[in-house]
């Protein structure tokens, strides 16, 4: 008898074993798949218009220009933007020519504060990069837009920091969403994540 | 959190680098000051991060509350702190505790000095004299070495890799 209900128990197991799988392969072809698949093509669409700093509209058409690094930070930010900046020219650097085709915008969330002039003044230390601002309307769009998270925090005197996502978005040539970066990532899965977005 | 690691990872490898940098370290009374540095600034930055480590060798507990510095308009303590992909800074009021016996570190990725109204942007392989107030030590002056720009964790650890 005591073999018998083992013998069930096993039996038993493996059945439950076989649902959860089926359950797991189920859920990822028909959630987690079709949802990647959605983010791709979505991320980064909207009606924003924005002005780069090298004289050029900033539209969902200009990921579509190319591949494409976006990132969004402010100027009166100490640490992450500098830093990614930063992170940015390494990585090119390691990729050498082959990144040459890679374009970088640095998308402002503090439009009352980053004007063109200063945006520019602030990327024009880091070849390639190219500061993104426009009305705080059209910026609200595109952080949307990007489903990336920004907010204002009061500090005293009537100053302000911002909270913001710090992961760097990567588009392949076709304007399609790929991979994000985040802030302090190793640099080989990096350089891998980059080099998907250049020859894909 | 997979990532969990990295941080302590990345700031044990920061003090290991640090005194290859670190100007002579500066004591007032039972606190001792050192590796005091800031990252050069892109070209009108407004604003720059500065970073040391204080220990505090007596018995009292100490709170450094102000601190100034003739090449900003004024200094705060912010709390940097990464909520998932967040970056959120704080600033931290009534003065930053630094315990009897305990070294509190500030350094990328945690407490920094927020350098605000900069006069001018920070240059490497420059430094610029910072003055610290704490509650009960009092005042003192420390020399800050700037460093790099893009020196983050992440370069550590890409270091240590070889």
């Amino acid at each position: 008898m005591a073999d018998m209900n083992m013998r069930r128990d096993v039996i038993l197991a493996l059945i439950a074993a076989v649902l959860a799988l089926v359950v797991m392969v189920g859920g990822w072809f028909l959630v987690i798949a079709p949802r990647e698949a959605e983010v791709a093509t979505t991320l980064g669409r909207g009606d924003y218009t924005l002005q780069a700093t090298d004289g050029t509209a900033f539209t969902e058409e200009t990921l579509e220009d190319g591949p494409s690094a976006v990132f969004f930070g402010f100027t009166h930010c100490p640490e992450v933007c500098p830093t990614t900046l930063g992170d940015i020219m390494t990585w090119k650097e390691e990729l050498g020519p082959d990144a040459d085709a890679l374009r970088v915008y640095f998308v402002t969330v503090d439009p009352e504060r980053d004007t063109s002039d200063i945006l520019g003044d602030y990327v024009g230390w880091a070849p390639g990069v190219v500061g993104v601002t426009g009305s705080r309307e059209e910026i609200d769009k595109a952080i949307q837009s990007f489903r990336v998270f920004s907010s204002r925090v009061p500090l005293e005197g009537g100053d302000y920091t911002m909270d913001h996502s710090a992961y760097v978005l990567l588009f392949n040539r076709d304007g399609q969403f790929s991979d994000p970066i985040r802030y302090q990532e190793e640099a080989d899965s990096a350089l891998r994540k980059l080099r998907a977005v250049l020859e894909g | 959190m997979p990532f969990k690691w990295i941080p302590t990872l990345a700031a044990a490898l920061m003090l290991a680098a640090a005194p290859t940098f670190a100007q002579d370290d500066t004591t007032l009374g039972s606190l001792t000051i050192s590796a005091a540095m800031a990252r050069a600034t892109p070209p009108h930055a407004p604003v720059g991060g500065g970073f040391l480590t204080i220990t505090n060798g007596g018995d009292e507990d100490d709170r450094l509350v102000a601190a100034s510095t003739p090449i900003a308009g004024r200094v705060e303590i912010h709390e940097m702190k990464m909520d998932g992909d967040v970056m959120r800074m704080r600033p931290v009021t009534d003065g930053l505790p630094i315990p009897a016996g305990q070294t509190v570190v500030l350094e990328p990725g945690g407490y920094h000095l927020m350098l605000m109204e900069l006069t001018d942007a920070l240059t490497e392989g420059d430094t610029f004299e910072l003055s610290l107030t704490f509650e009960k030590a009092g005042e003192v002056t420390v020399t800050v070495d700037i460093g790099p720009r893009g020196m983050s964790g992440a370069h550590g650890m890409r270091h240590s890799d070889g």
